[in-house]
């Protein structure tokens, strides 16, 4: 990371900027409060400490995926595998600890490092070749789906030592009892969200997504700034898959198949361009919040579980469209 | 860092700490209502709910158990509340689903286990805030995860299509071909072992010609089938792990002219699959009874919410053999039965 950032002679407006960076957030958010009030209101069960933190629990794997993949959204690319790479992270970890006699603490850094070699495999290719991320995360979807199949024997990995597992117990908070993950969840958003907006790699990132070309005149070593944005959404996607492991209590090679398309839908019910540039990683916290609060206030509705798949539909179309109309004003 | 981005930044992380204080405040004031939402089974005059958990919303195996249930829970007076996960193998919907039904209130939850290992962590929490968990269909890994099991003995329903080609191909060598589940489930093992039991002969036979996994799907055993008739083209009994397996080898057969001189046995008892038995694609099928199971599993959590006993071990759900051309010697009966109490 630089501290003196060169002078960015294409960002002149102010507000233009700060439109780019905080004003996505206020339609999720206002679209999330809605959401919590109309359950509130229809069930007796929904507005509880309890069942926010059981919310948070529920929505803390995607949202972490959803940040490695917001940072990556942001270069105008797309990330298909976070969520095979998730799932080969937790078998690497549960594997490792739980059969191999490795010490929980290096079998989860084995898991972060793998995860983010996978990342940084997928930035040397996006930039060295270069190929287009969409394929390169294509293909790593299915390497990584495979990796994850061999090496744990389609077997479920049970019998996890307690420090795998110790981000799912919980502590009191008030008259509610809240995972340690739901804390480190929040933690890694708010580091992020910093990054992104305070720091001049965060505005090297917006730079890249806005217009590569402009960024690289100005300065910006894109391809060193990609291949990292990749290794580091790679890292992340290892943080996911210890919160995985610690949620479920087991380590299981069929994870994250959806996920991958569930972290998508956050970031972009979170008001990040899919086109890049523009975004935040809160907005993709409060995107996943959405999908969370939706599954939950629809079952304790009663509401069978296929029109969570179909109301996430439509809030998806709906967001790209709000993106579209204010985009086009912006431009 | 330019002056551009400090602008622009102290709005983020404000919006960033106001949101943290939000949910932190939203999950540590709302002790008030979570009195009430425990005592929703109990205290007030809400109608018992009871949840069901299939592994997916589409097989129409599980649309039936849905069905059986609904109408079970109509005629025991309780409130049906039902979740599925998004493909066959979730686990991760699965947990999510346990743990929003019990803040809804369930007095009881039944669930078709995706993953037999993996559900078990999630079972015990809901179980140890007084859920009482039955697994359908398939048990859980131990069983004893769950108060009790009511589901099909896989592996009787593949000894007794296993017997059944064992006769129907007396005097005639057998080569054989199964298409099977997936790797690591219970299921599909089970049925495999037993058709291989009731055939007489174990693992690893000569008679077994080729092996191939189809998902329980019909395009992926019709591709199966392609493949193992390359591979052994003069192979003459097939085990298929479900109908639709079956009906996709017999897709692949016919396109070969075999479809007449090759045996297809299955387990299931879908309406289809027994239609196709009566058609003469499938020469037999075990049927198994989900709609039983959905039944049994909702009157067992009225009648202990009503101060009932708590439903414990297995109960089976039993198993028809169905055919319209018997063998002597194994019990079947004929396809008329098997449309009668077919599902799907």
């Amino acid at each position: 990371m630089t501290t003196a950032a060169p002078p960015y002679s294409t960002l002149k407006e102010p507000t233009r900027l700060r439109r780019l960076t905080a004003a996505p957030t206020a339609g999720p958010l206002a679209a999330l409060a809605l959401a919590c009030t109309f359950f509130s209101l229809t069930t007796d069960q929904f507005l509880s400490g309890g069942n926010f933190s059981l919310i948070i629990q529920q929505v803390m794997v995607v949202g972490a995926l959803a940040i490695g993949q917001t940072l990556i959204i942001l270069t105008a690319g797309i990330d298909l595998s976070c969520g095979a790479v998730m799932a080969f992270g937790s078998i690497m970890i549960a594997k490792t600890a739980a059969e191999g006699s490795v010490p929980p603490l290096v079998a989860i850094a084995l898991g972060l490092g793998v995860c983010a070699g996978f990342g940084l495999v997928n930035g040397l290719l996006v930039r060295l070749v270069p190929l287009p991320p969409f394929i390169v995360t294509l293909g790593m979807l299915n390497i990584a789906f495979a990796l994850t199949h061999v090496y744990s024997n389609e077997q479920t990995i049970t019998g996890l030592p307690r420090t795998l597992t110790f981000l799912g117990e919980t502590f009191p908070l008030g008259h509610t009892d809240v995972t340690y993950g739901s804390v480190l969840t929040i933690a890694l958003f708010l580091a992020f969200a910093y990054a992104l907006g305070n720091t001049s790699w965060g505005q090297h990132v917006y730079a890249l997504g806005n217009s590569p070309e402009a960024a690289r005149l100005n300065g910006v070593r894109t391809g060193r700034l990609t291949i990292g944005v990749y290794a580091v959404a790679g890292l992340v996607y290892g943080i996911a898959a210890l919160l995985l492991v610690s949620r479920t209590g087991v380590g299981d090679p069929q994870a994250g198949q959806t996920e991958n398309l569930d972290s998508i839908t956050a970031v972009v019910l979170g008001g990040t361009s899919l086109f890049g540039g523009r975004g935040t990683v809160l907005g993709s916290l409060i995107g996943a919040l959405i999908v969370g609060v939706f599954r939950n206030g629809l079952q304790l509705m009663g509401v069978a579980s296929i029109y969570q798949t179909l109301i996430t539909g439509i809030l998806v179309i709906l967001a790209v469209t709000v993106d579209q109309l204010s985009r086009k004003r912006i431009r | 860092m330019s002056r551009l981005t400090r602008a622009a930044a102290p709005t983020a992380v404000r919006a960033a700490v106001g949101l943290t204080v939000a949910a932190l405040v939203l999950t540590a004031c709302g002790s008030g209502s979570k009195g009430s939402s425990s005592a929703a089974g109990s205290g007030s005059n809400d109608k018992i709910k009871v949840g069901l958990i299939t592994k997916t919303d589409t097989n129409p195996f599980f649309v039936k158990m849905k069905d059986g249930a609904q109408k079970a829970a109509t005629a025991n007076n309780v409130d049906l509340v039902t979740a599925a996960g998004k493909f066959d193998g979730d686990n991760a919907s699965q947990i999510t689903a346990i743990e929003n039904m019990t803040a809804a209130g369930v007095k009881g939850i039944l669930i078709t286990p995706s993953d037999s290992k993996a559900i078990v962590p999630a079972i015990a929490k809901a179980r140890a805030k007084g859920v009482v968990v039955i697994a359908l269909d398939s048990p859980t890994d131990p069983q004893s995860a769950t108060d009790a099991l009511f589901a099909t003995d896989n592996l009787k329903a593949g000894e007794l299509i296993g017997a059944y080609a064992k006769a129907a191909m007396a005097g005639k060598r057998a080569k054989i071909a199964t298409l099977d589940l997936a790797p690591g489930v219970a299921v599909g093992q089970q049925r495999h072992d037993g058709f291989l039991k009731g055939f007489g002969i174990s693992a690893g036979d000569k008679s077994i010609v080729c092996s191939q996994d189809t998902g329980g799907d019909q395009a992926k055993g019709q591709t199966a089938m392609e493949n193992c008739l390359q591979k052994a083209s003069d192979l003459n009994v097939v085990y298929t792990i479900n109908e639709p397996a079956a009906l996709g080898a017999y897709t692949a057969l016919k396109a070969k002219g075999r479809e007449k001189d090759v045996l297809i046995v299955s387990v299931d008892g879908g309406c289809t699959g027994t239609q196709a038995v009566k058609d003469g694609k499938i020469a037999a099928t075990s049927q198994q009874y989900p709609l039983t199971m959905a039944e049994d599993g909702i009157k067992a959590v009225a009648d202990y919410a009503k101060g009932g006993a708590k439903a414990a071990g297995y109960t089976d759900t039993g198993v028809t053999l169905i055919t319209d051309k018997p063998q002597t010697g194994v019990d079947a009966k004929d396809t008329a039965y098997g449309l009668a109490n077919c599902w799907g």
